[in-house]
């Protein structure tokens, strides 16, 4: 598998800075994204955790405009695609980046294709789009993505309606869609939850494969710890619209830091050892965010919670230098917790970021 | 499965690129319309409608250059004209004749041709509206109330008297400026599709506030599509059952309505047959000459069930889950 090493030091394809996004709901709103900043380099895997309403597809829809305004509102913060701010971007200008060089994969594969239009022409779409390719040319080069991503005897298939295929041949045809044009980022969210296990090894074999093939980074937004461990370069755990912990993958699960990543990893059922014991499982319910948080969002379900951790909403702060050290400041362990001690000298994530 | 690889590894790639081969090797997708065409041969209903609709179609188009006599020919004489009256089908006459002596089967054939047309424009004029209307309300959030708001307006309006204020006002101008025939065709049926596209509007408004939160719309929205080509090309598809039935009830209606302005002497000019002026012109006389009803309605009838068969098999075969492989 493919570790980040020599990959390290290129500049990241995306880099997000102090995303905030707001739902607007008239008498409320809801702070769904809180100054999450990430970012992701060529070539490799950011897996992206947290359980259900934790910000994560909001995310990263809300990056490329794809959320439904009104109700939601980015309110500030930087989107840096090849360091071009694309929040700035008309909505056209915005629509000419999304699929030719962010494609989007959808948890869904039942629903996500249009039930009533031909595979051929889903797959033609975004070539006829983004690369001008008239209907033949787009329909000869659909054919190849479809044996690209393993869909036997794909040319009599083109003409094929969805519900004419079973799941997992639909994910592949999503990712067909999602990569046919050859994007720099891949945001696949929850790729394989809806398919069964079988399916779902083959969907990610297929996506390290076409990952290594065409050197695209890749955000894959999931609720499996397990999958994240084993494909994964770098790990991003969200919790209540903020990112609480960011590492690379063997520093996460060697050493988890942050105490919600650490009770995440706990509810992971362990496979041999005894089965005496309930599921482990996280109290509580995490927040509705109704106002910006000024406080630690895990408090309440947190064992550690004290004063401090009531009145001020800690940074994202680096507390350990990533184990196969690289000189980019950006990599490394971040943990924004009042109980994980900084590194001496280390400043808010996303400042030091900046700098 | 051999041979067509032998006669495929002759030729150079271009080559085969561009023909229209079978089965596994064909390298142009199949049309979907041979898959709509053979679900909907399935259907026998549509098929039976096709054909009556056709034979219907073409006994309009074709009849009079057969059957030449002139459907407003009375007989000078008014003791001839007497004769001619109101007489029972014959072989001269096979429709019989009414009250004023003129052939029944030539006013038939007269009035089908207005009939059809008035039916078959009055629907593609309001289904155009309507479905213009209840996919802007539907996707465009903004406009949506206002033209919900418009929609109930018009359905509030009481119908024949707007018609009667409409045909009143206009007909002058219109016929003025295109001459009587053409300018009533015109004005029925633009007044006709202009006050009944607010039931394609709703269906077509609600379907597609659904469709729009579908994910393959987000999907759709994921590569890049435009807005307006998600309508076109992502939306549309999918309302296409629910606009079917509408335009196959339209078209029914379109030929009702059509018939009730006849009746109250403001559709076309008294001596220009449709079924509908045919059907209440015979109305009088249905005691003593049945046929007179009889044959405008049957055609009427004949037409709209024909018709609410095709759109019926229509909107089966021109949905992918329900077509058979």
């Amino acid at each position: 598998m493919q570790q980040g090493g020599d990959i390290g030091a290129t500049r990241p394809v995306l880099d997000v800075r102090r995303l905030k996004t707001v739902f607007n709901l008239g008498s409320a709103e809801v702070h769904a994204v809180n100054d999450v900043s990430f970012h992701v380099r060529r070539g490799e895997l950011l897996g992206v955790v947290g359980e259900s309403g934790s910000g994560k597809s909001v995310t990263m829809m809300s990056l490329v405009g794809l959320l439904a305004s009104p109700p939601a509102e980015v309110r500030g913060g930087e989107v840096l695609l090849d360091g071009i701010d694309i929040l700035k971007l008309t909505p056209r200008a915005l629509s000419d980046i999304r699929g030719a060089r962010i494609g989007f994969v959808f948890q869904d594969p039942m629903t996500s294709l249009n039930p009533v239009l031909t595979v051929g022409d889903q797959l033609a779409e975004p070539l006829i789009r983004h690369k001008g390719m008239d209907r033949r040319r787009a329909a000869a080069r659909a054919v190849e993505l479809l044996e690209m991503v393993g869909i036997p005897d794909a040319r009599a298939r083109m003409s094929g309606y969805p519900h004419q295929f079973s799941g997992g041949m639909r994910q592949r045809v999503m990712i067909a869609i999602a990569l046919a044009c050859e994007p720099d980022l891949l945001i696949a969210d929850e790729p394989t939850t809806a398919l069964d296990v079988t399916i779902q090894a083959q969907i990610i074999d297929l996506m390290q494969d076409l990952r290594q093939k065409l050197g695209m980074a890749v955000i894959w937004i999931t609720h499996d710890l397990g999958v994240v461990a084993e494909i994964a370069d770098r790990v991003m755990v969200m919790y209540g619209g903020q990112v609480v912990e960011e590492a690379p993958v063997r520093d996460l699960f060697a050493a988890p830091r942050h105490p919600y990543t650490r009770a995440l990893l706990r509810t992971v059922p362990a496979l041999d050892g005894a089965r005496l014991h309930r599921l482990n499982t996280i109290e509580g319910q995490p927040p509705i965010l109704f106002e910006a948080p000024g406080a630690c969002s895990f408090r309440h379900r947190c064992d550690h919670a004290d004063a401090q951790c009531a009145c001020v909403n800690p940074d994202c702060c680096k507390v350990a230098a990533a184990r196969d050290a690289t000189d980019d400041p950006k990599s490394g362990h971040f943990v924004a917790c009042h109980h994980v001690p900084a590194l001496p000298g280390a400043e808010a994530r996303a400042v030091a970021v900046d700098a | 499965m051999s041979e067509p690889v032998s006669e495929t590894v002759g030729k150079p790639v271009s080559e085969t690129v561009s023909e229209t081969g079978h089965g596994l090797f064909s390298d142009r997708p199949r049309s979907p319309w041979a898959d709509v065409l053979r679900q909907f041969r399935s259907h026998g209903g549509a098929v039976a409608g096709v054909v009556i609709l056709g034979l219907l179609v073409l006994a309009v188009v074709v009849g009079p250059f057969l059957w030449r006599l002139d459907p407003a020919f009375i007989a000078p004489k008014a003791t001839d004209m007497f004769k001619m009256r109101n007489l029972a089908p014959s072989l001269a006459h096979p429709f019989g004749t009414d009250q004023l002596g003129r052939d029944q089967l030539a006013r038939m054939l007269a009035g089908g041709r207005v009939s059809l047309a008035v039916g078959f424009v009055a629907m593609l004029i309001s289904l155009f509206i309507g479905t213009t209307v209840g996919v802007l309300a539907g996707y465009v959030r903004w406009l949506d109330g206002p033209l919900m708001r418009l929609t109930d307006l018009f359905l509030a309006l009481p119908l024949l008297p707007l018609l009667l204020v409409m045909v009143m006002l206009f007909r002058d101008a219109l016929a003025s400026v295109l001459g009587p025939e053409a300018g009533a065709f015109l004005l029925i049926v633009g007044a006709i599709g202009l006050t009944s596209w607010m039931q394609a509007a709703r269906i077509v408004r609600g379907d597609v506030l659904a469709l729009k939160e579908r994910e393959f719309v987000l999907a759709a929205r994921s590569i890049g599509t435009p807005p307006h080509l998600i309508v076109l090309h992502h939306i549309l598809p999918n309302v296409i059952s629910p606009i079917m039935v509408a335009a196959t009830l339209g078209f029914a209606s379109a030929i009702i309505t059509e018939s009730a302005l006849s009746f109250l002497g403001l559709g076309f000019p008294p001596d220009f047959p449709t079924w509908g002026r045919l059907l209440f012109e015979g109305v009088e006389y249905m005691q003593a000459d049945p046929n007179r009803v009889l044959f405008p309605g049957v055609a009427i009838s004949l037409t709209v069930l024909s018709i609410n068969y095709i759109g019926d098999g229509l909107r089966d075969a021109l949905d992918p889950r329900l077509r058979r492989r």
